[in-house]
């Protein structure tokens, strides 16, 4: 049987051939796919935009220029004012930075608490697992945007510091996202479990640690990285919705969601469409493209895996 | 000359809760192995053969402990295998091996080959993690595998190579048994061949012996020492293979024996076609559970179930009529 | 010499791969005669399955026909609409896979499943559709047909499906059965069962049936005609009782030598040494070459062609050039 081009190394009179990492042949087959390499370029774009883009505007954030209030996109203003006067473009890297960070800060956190807890409950199944999978189907079973509307509502009640609000949304959304994920990892763990490799390495008498860190964990992360991209997408779409309605970001700090409040606006919606068209814009771009990418990842992990 | 005796089975037995949940009967149990008794000594290679729902896989598994038993007794080297403290399971790790039906899932997809078969000898402290690729390369060798393939990942192989890759896995702990279930099940003819060939050359090299489950008697007679002939969680018939071949005494041997096809298109058949399809395990037949495919049933084999008698030169068998 | 039914001509069918083409199928020819039995047998790979799939077009989505013909009945298959070759599958040509499990929906009854190609080809109502239905299971020798007629696949034995798969398979009576490996996955005393009631069918109905195996015994038992494949292509054919006393290609002879059979005891079983090729982009020479005992120079540049060697038997073997030794 052929393998793939091979890297052929001498060792003294032994030619061995070692196959490239499965990482590396992921990569190759992930590039064959035409959609999820445009959209990784322009996720890339999108962060270089956000993260380093303000530091070539020369508009600081937060100075108002009332003069300057509503102008539509120029020469001086790529994307027009807003009405206190502050250059959109910058404003809408500057959400971008916020809207990112928020997304996949959630998801890690997402992703550490469900793996985890996903991983406890399918290894160790009894009393735990049924106690860890029943709080992760109440939580599934209240629909995720009024789960963190009432959330937020609470929060403000308790007034929370305008500095702490950002972290505050990204526990939020963990706490609404790592169900999905436990589910899923348990379910994995689950499967694996059951196939024969596993049972081999109870015959080879291989300790627990081992099992779960050297076997089960390194075949569930293909499927976890797939999920994980997925979830910075919803992520960030959730965080744009609770901004929208004042209850995530709120202003000044710029974020994607918020900048979209000028569509509330009736003049603002219908004469000023440089406010909210970009932000929009914005979100829908980078969640479409994440949501090709994870597409693309789960093709390109899926052929040889499961053969 | 007495070899050692390296296994003992008293009258096994494993059952499975059909129905789980709070009201579960005990009756509605599935009765996979339901009393089976055997001995292997050093250096034999014993045979398993059955149909399924036979259970004879899941004897394979129970004696590894990799199942908890519901009755009975099983002694590896004089010690009772489902009394070991953790370390001693350890250690009868190493004394004894697996190798299963699928190679294809039988591999960790993520693993390569080199680091699946020293992962075990690292583990168990057997060699220095500088020395294990040397030694893993010896075993390989050993299995017929080219030393190119160290590197590789499992996906990247054939059925037969992976089988080999699976049988160094095993090898490479230098066990002294190894249950082999239905290794050549899932392998073409051409390679099947291979593949017995190592296995007797691996027995005869290193002294090993083997429990060999299959339900393929033409590969079990060119192998095994000694048979047993399972259905329905009993052993119905066990002697040494040519006592078996020549002399078969049970209904089911017969049957077995005579559907098996011939690659021969000008060989007399004398086919005993057996009617009926195999019970269930969760409902078997009262008395002999035979008796509801075999030629010679009366009410007798309604009433009781046949007992596992000695015909004479280590011939067992369980049946009312012979 | 009974009329030809089945006439397969220089089929090619290739598979479009991630690492290349595949020719599964690779310019095979064979025909079958009416209530001939006609045996494919090969390992994995050998391209069997596919040249029984290709017959009815059913080839998976990367795979495509790329040339030959096939005449059944007249008919070019292959030049066939899709409207015309569902009025065939099922009715003149029944099909039975390997797995009874999954070849049956599990979320209708055994009833349900059995009456469609009746009403569908037959065009019965369905109360005369179930009758026929009880009747061939009957036929079959399965008892109770009322009862089967309203269980679910989950609630019968692998051997009974693969009974009712031939049951349904029967039900327009076909001129022709396709068997691919249809015992493979069943016990041997099953095996024993449903091989003995293909036969039987054979005889009362005098169906053709093309029966694809790698069993060399189930070929002994009930072929008329064997053709060998490996790696795509046909490297012998002949009828039975020659192939087996005479296999003139050292491949035929390979797999004859390497099987165990019960009473030869043998000290070391034979083998083909190597393993079958890799059948992406392969080189023009004989695919066996690598693993041949008698591989000679020109093995390994030319490939052979499939020979006449005697009384009908055919080789593609080096050894035999202009049919000779």
């Amino acid at each position: 049987m052929e393998t793939h081009s091979p890297i052929v190394k001498k060792q003294k009179t032994m030619v061995v051939v070692k196959s490239p990492s499965l990482w590396k042949q992921t990569y190759r087959r992930l590039k064959k796919n035409k959609l999820a390499i445009i959209s990784l370029f322009f996720l890339l774009f999108m962060f270089l935009l956000s993260f380093i883009g303000p530091h070539f505007s020369p508009y600081i954030l937060d100075r108002t220029n009332v003069a300057d209030m509503n102008q539509p996109p120029s020469a001086a203003h790529w994307l027009g004012t807003d009405n206190y006067g502050r250059d959109v473009l910058t404003r809408l890297m500057m959400a971008g930075q916020i809207s990112l960070t928020i997304g996949i800060a959630a998801m890690f956190l997402s992703v550490i608490i469900g793996s985890l807890l996903g991983a406890i409950s399918g290894f160790y199944r009894g009393a735990v697992d049924m106690i860890i999978m029943r709080i992760a189907d109440i939580l599934m079973s209240i629909p995720g945007l009024p789960l963190l509307l009432i959330l937020a509502a609470i929060l403000s009640e308790w007034k929370v510091p305008a500095e702490y609000r950002l972290y505050i949304i990204m526990i939020m959304l963990s706490f609404v996202g790592w169900p999905g994920l436990a589910r899923l990892v348990r379910g994995q763990i689950l499967s694996l479990k059951e196939q024969p490799f596993m049972q081999a390495t109870e015959v080879l008498g291989l300790s627990d640690r081992r099992k779960i860190l050297h076997h089960l964990i390194p075949n569930t992360v293909p499927l976890l990285l797939v999920v994980a991209t997925l979830n910075v997408a919803g992520s960030i779409l959730s965080e744009s919705a609770l901004s929208f309605l004042g209850l995530g970001v709120v202003p000044p700090t710029p974020s994607w969601g918020n900048m979209m409040d000028a569509a509330n606006n009736f003049m603002d919606f219908r004469k000023r469409p440089w406010l909210w068209i970009p932000p929009g814009t914005a979100i829908f771009l980078t969640v479409v493209s994440i949501n090709l990418l994870g597409d693309g990842l789960r093709d390109a992990l899926d052929p040889k895996m499961r053969r | 000359m007495m070899s050692e005796t390296l296994l003992e089975v008293h009258n096994l037995k494993k059952y499975y809760a059909a129905t789980k949940g709070m009201f579960k009967k005990f009756g509605d149990s599935v009765k996979a192995v339901d009393g089976v008794s055997f001995t292997i000594a050093k250096g034999e290679v014993f045979g398993l053969v059955g149909e399924s729902g036979s259970g004879k896989s899941t004897i394979g598994k129970t004696i590894l402990r990799l199942h908890e038993k519901t009755d009975g007794e099983v002694k590896f080297k004089g010690k009772d295998v489902f009394s070991l403290s953790k370390k001693e399971l350890r250690n009868l790790r190493v004394e004894t091996q697996l190798v299963f039906q699928d190679p294809f899932s039988s591999l960790n997809p993520r693993l390569r080959v080199g680091d699946a078969i020293g992962e075990a000898m690292v583990e168990h402290g057997l060699v220095s993690k500088q020395d294990v690729r040397e030694r893993v390369l010896e075993v390989m060798k050993k299995c017929g595998l080219s030393p190119f393939h160290i590197d590789r990942y499992p996906h990247e192989f054939s059925g037969g190579q992976r089988q080999r890759i699976v049988i160094a896995r095993a090898m490479a702990l230098n066990p002294e048994f190894i249950v082999m279930d239905e290794p050549v099940a899932a392998l073409d003819v051409s390679i099947q061949a291979q593949i017995i060939n190592l296995f007797s050359d691996l027995q005869r090299e290193n002294g090993l012996s083997y429990l060999f489950i299959s339900h393929d008697l033409s590969v079990v007679e060119h192998l095994c020492t000694k048979i047993a002939i399972m259905y329905l969680g009993n052993i119905v018939e066990l002697a040494p293979k040519d006592e078996l071949f020549d002399h078969p005494l049970h209904p089911y041997t017969k049957a077995l024996l005579s559907a098996v096809p011939i690659p021969d298109p000008t060989a007399k058949r004398e086919r005993i076609i057996l009617k009926g399809d195999i019970p269930s395990p969760i409902n078997p037949p009262s008395g002999c559970k035979f008796r509801t495919r075999c030629p010679m049933a009366t009410d007798l084999c309604g009433e009781k179930a046949p007992e596992y008698r000695d015909a004479g030169g280590g011939h067992f068998v369980a049946c009312h009529y012979v | 010499m009974n009329e030809m039914l089945l006439q397969v001509n220089h089929l090619q069918t290739n598979f479009y791969t991630e690492n290349g083409v595949v020719k599964a199928v690779n310019d095979v020819s064979f025909a079958i005669r009416e209530g001939e039995t006609v045996c494919i047998v090969g390992e994995s790979g050998c391209g069997k399955s596919i040249t029984a799939l290709s017959l009815m077009q059913l080839i998976p989505e990367n795979g495509k026909v790329e040339g030959g013909e096939i005449t059944f009945a007249g008919k070019n298959l292959l030049k066939l609409n899709k409207k015309d070759v569902r009025r065939l599958r099922g009715n003149e040509i029944g099909m039975i896979f390997q797995e009874p499990m999954t070849s049956l929906n599990p979320v209708f009854t055994i009833g349900e499943q059995m009456i469609e190609p009746i009403q569908e080809h037959l065009l019965l109502s369905k109360k005369d559709a179930y009758k026929k239905a009880m009747e061939l299971i009957t036929m079959l020798g399965i008892p109770n047909a009322e009862k089967i007629v309203n269980l679910y696949p989950h609630e019968l034995s692998g051997g009974m499906l693969q009974r009712i798969m031939i049951a349904i398979a029967l039900s327009c009576n076909p001129k022709l059965i396709i068997a691919d490996e249809p015992t493979t996955a069943l016990d041997v005393t099953i095996q024993a069962q449903i091989l003995d009631l293909l036969r039987e069918i054979k005889k009362e109905f005098n169906t053709s049936i093309l029966l694809i195996t790698h069993d060399l015994g189930v070929v002994a038992e009930m072929a008329d005609y064997v053709v060998v494949m490996y790696a795509g292509k046909v490297v012998e054919e002949g009828p039975v009782l020659e192939l087996f006393k005479n296999p003139q290609h050292p491949y035929t002879k390979g797999l004859l030598k390497a099987k165990p059979v019960i009473g030869e005891r043998k000290e070391r079983l034979y083998t083909i040494a190597g393993q079958v090729p890799n059948l992406v982009e392969l080189q023009e020479a004989c695919y066996f070459a690598d693993r041949c005992e008698h591989a000679m120079d020109i093995c390994r540049i030319k490939q052979p062609v499939l020979n006449e060697i005697s009384k009908g038997q055919k080789a593609a073997c080096w050894l035999y050039e202009d049919g000779e030794k």
